[in-house]
């Protein structure tokens, strides 16, 4: 892979609440296969630029490629797009009034074509991805933790083997060894996948475990470029994002892993 | 992962392998193994006959493309060959596809549920008819307790005035009693339209038209205003009630609450309760007025009965007792509401949904006992002879 293919483009983003403009010119791209981080301050817009992305909002100005196609105009390309993207919500976002199976064949319900046998089986078979126990599947949201809420989420995200995987704060609320165990299970899978992974988070131990490059948006568009890149960035805000007490300590632990990687 | 846009049709081949020696044959996977070719895969996959395949290994040279569908239909037929044939090689894979197929086979065989001895149709009958009937009684029950222990707050409260949330009861006033002065008004006005409209034309047959207005009277008074206001706060400020209080528990508001030593019954249930205590009976008088209204408007079309001699045939021909029949019972009805509004949604735990389902079954529930206590008052006036 020595031109890496484009997956998502982004480009001249203009977002504006009222008065408030949330980005202005913002570019942002993700190769295929690498994993994505998307960090930044409270209210700078992380995740209105991955609702963006997935159709949610639609922009003031700019241009939005999936997969090649133009999302924003094309609805063939947002349909083709939607078929090939997974989404991970914060909470899991489960349909509260579903089983955990039933959530995983929603989509591929949707889709049609597959037999309820075949769809139990591949239910099961995305329980096990995701490291959930198979009684897992016959019980409603409710009755799961916070923890395994995310991993449901996730298998439902994972039930069309999409090619794109979105993940919104995947670690936020989960404690520290549930965060590291959803940051191996997302780097493991999108190794064994071959996924794409745009991530928004704010968990530094997360950006370092699984992330390939980072985008950070700052003064309304994004800084890309790997940690150690945005490291030496000038940045007030990257500054103490990236080299405060928290983040040393977390740059120190990690780096014999990453060098093992 | 640079294969050629693939032509994405699937199929497999079963070839004689010589390298393996007599018997070896070889399972090709043809083309993309994926989701979307996973129904078709499945039905070829169910004809083939393990018994016709010894010594088969699965050979994944020829794939182009492989999801964990098409991974899971390979490690299935693996499982399948292997109960007749021992152990089934996968070789040839391309890395990325063996990681996968390693990671699907690490699912686990399904496990038949346990419960195979079904219940039949009748014990499940009887079992649910069981289950209601007890959860009737327990529900019975919590609120006649938390009737208790309203009463017993409320009392504490009358003992300290100073805790009284005067602010509180002041706005549930506004939101209950004059914001639903509209609703109210309005509908009772069409009761009494309707009522003196099939009043009329029934009373006509036998001259008697003016018995109209008894007829309008004795029944609004007594019944209509009382139990449509009843209805219309059950359903606008009973739900509200649970509704409110539901999204305060899920948001664990409610905890916060005793945690810092503010009682949720003397914060949340009394100024409620107080407030429809105070708006039904204002309520109701309202409506009667609308309904008389609404009655005399019809009269006055339909039978020429002016509104001077609508005002004199209804203070000659009806009681007063009947006013004071439908307006005793506006406070019980306020508490009635109140509570069950409040109680069901002090219930609700956990998940958004619940707050949902209980405010439906709180605001069944309010009409269902205000129409109960109705008859237990019709009941209760006959024996008085009132």
């Amino acid at each position: 892979m020595a031109q890496p293919e484009t997956i998502i483009e982004v480009t001249g983003l203009r977002t504006q609440f009222g008065r408030s403009v949330i980005h202005d010119d913002l570019d942002f791209t993700v190769r295929r296969g690498e994993v994505m981080g998307v960090v930044g301050g409270s209210g700078t817009g992380k995740s209105v630029l991955l609702k963006e992305i997935i159709g949610l909002i639609t922009p003031a100005a700019g241009t939005i490629r999936v997969l090649g196609g133009d999302v924003l105009n094309d609805e063939a390309a947002m349909q083709r797009a939607r078929e090939s993207w997974g989404v991970l919500f914060q909470d899991g976002a489960l349909f509260s009034s579903l089983t955990v199976a039933e959530n995983i064949q929603v989509p591929m319900r949707e889709r049609g074509g597959l037999s309820q046998t075949l769809m139990d089986d591949l239910a099961r078979v995305k329980l096990a991805l995701v490291g959930l126990p198979a009684d897992a599947g016959p019980k409603f949201p409710s009755e799961l933790s916070g923890g395994m809420r995310k991993r449901a989420g996730l298998a439902r995200a994972l039930a069309l083997d999409p090619a794109l995987l979105f993940l919104d704060e995947p670690t936020a609320g989960l404690d520290p060894i549930g965060a590291a165990d959803f940051d191996t299970l997302i780097r493991n899978l999108q190794q064994s996948l071959g996924l794409t992974v745009v991530m928004v988070t704010h968990d530094l131990d997360s950006l370092v475990a699984v992330t390939d490059r980072i985008s950070a948006l700052v003064d309304k568009k994004v800084v890309v470029g790997t940690i150690a890149e945005l490291m030496e960035q000038d940045h007030p805000w990257l500054r103490s994002y990236f080299h405060g007490a928290r983040a040393r300590q977390v740059a120190g632990m990690a780096a014999p892993n990453v060098e093992k990687r | 992962m640079t294969e050629p846009a693939a032509p994405h049709a699937a199929s497999f081949d079963i070839a004689e392998n010589s390298a393996a020696g007599a018997g070896g044959r070889l399972f090709q996977p043809v083309g993309a193994w994926i989701l979307a070719q996973a129904s078709d895969l499945d039905i070829q996959l169910a004809r083939l006959d393990p018994a016709t395949t010894p010594g088969l290994r699965i050979d994944g040279g020829r794939l182009t493309q492989l999801d964990t569908a098409g991974a899971w239909l390979l490690v299935r037929l693996a499982r399948r060959l292997e109960v007749q044939h021992g152990k089934v090689e996968f070789v040839n894979f391309d890395p990325s596809h063996a990681t996968l197929l390693e990671r699907v086979a690490e699912v686990e065989p399904e496990v038949e549920p346990l419960n195979a001895a079904r219940p039949n149709g009748l014990t499940t009958f009887l079992a649910r008819i069981g289950a209601a009937t007890i959860g009737v009684g327990t529900q019975a029950r919590d609120l006649v307790g938390f009737l208790g222990l309203a009463m017993i707050t409320l009392g504490r409260s009358l003992k300290q005035p100073h805790r009284f949330r005067l602010t509180a009861l002041v706005s549930q006033i506004e939101k209950t009693g004059l914001d639903a002065m509209p609703i109210v008004g309005l509908l009772t006005f069409l009761i009494g339209v309707v009522l003196a409209y099939q009043g009329a034309e029934t009373l006509r047959g036998f001259g008697a038209e003016i018995y109209t207005v008894n007829l309008l009277g004795v029944s609004i008074l007594r019944e209509l205003g009382i139990l449509i206001t009843a209805i219309i706060v059950a359903g606008r400020s009973g739900s509200a009630f649970t509704a409110q209080i539901g999204t305060m528990k899920v948001n664990q508001e409610v905890d916060a609450m005793q945690t810092m030593g503010l009682d949720p019954v003397e914060v949340l249930v009394l100024p409620r309760m107080l407030a429809l205590i105070v708006t039904l009976p204002l309520l109701t008088f309202f409506a009667n007025i609308m309904g008389l209204l609404g009655g005399g408007v019809i009269c006055m079309v339909l039978l020429d009965i002016s509104p001077d001699q609508y005002m004199r045939q209804l203070a000659n021909t009806t009681d007063i007792s009947h006013f004071w029949v439908g307006m005793i019972k506006a406070p019980f009805f306020a508490v009635i509401i109140a509570l069950v509004g409040c109680f069901e949604g002090l219930r609700v735990s956990g998940s958004a949904e619940s707050v949902g389902r209980l405010t439906t079954q709180s605001v069944v529930e309010a009409i269902f006992l205000v129409i109960i206590a109705d008859a237990a008052f019709s009941i209760l006036f006959q024996l008085m002879g009132i």
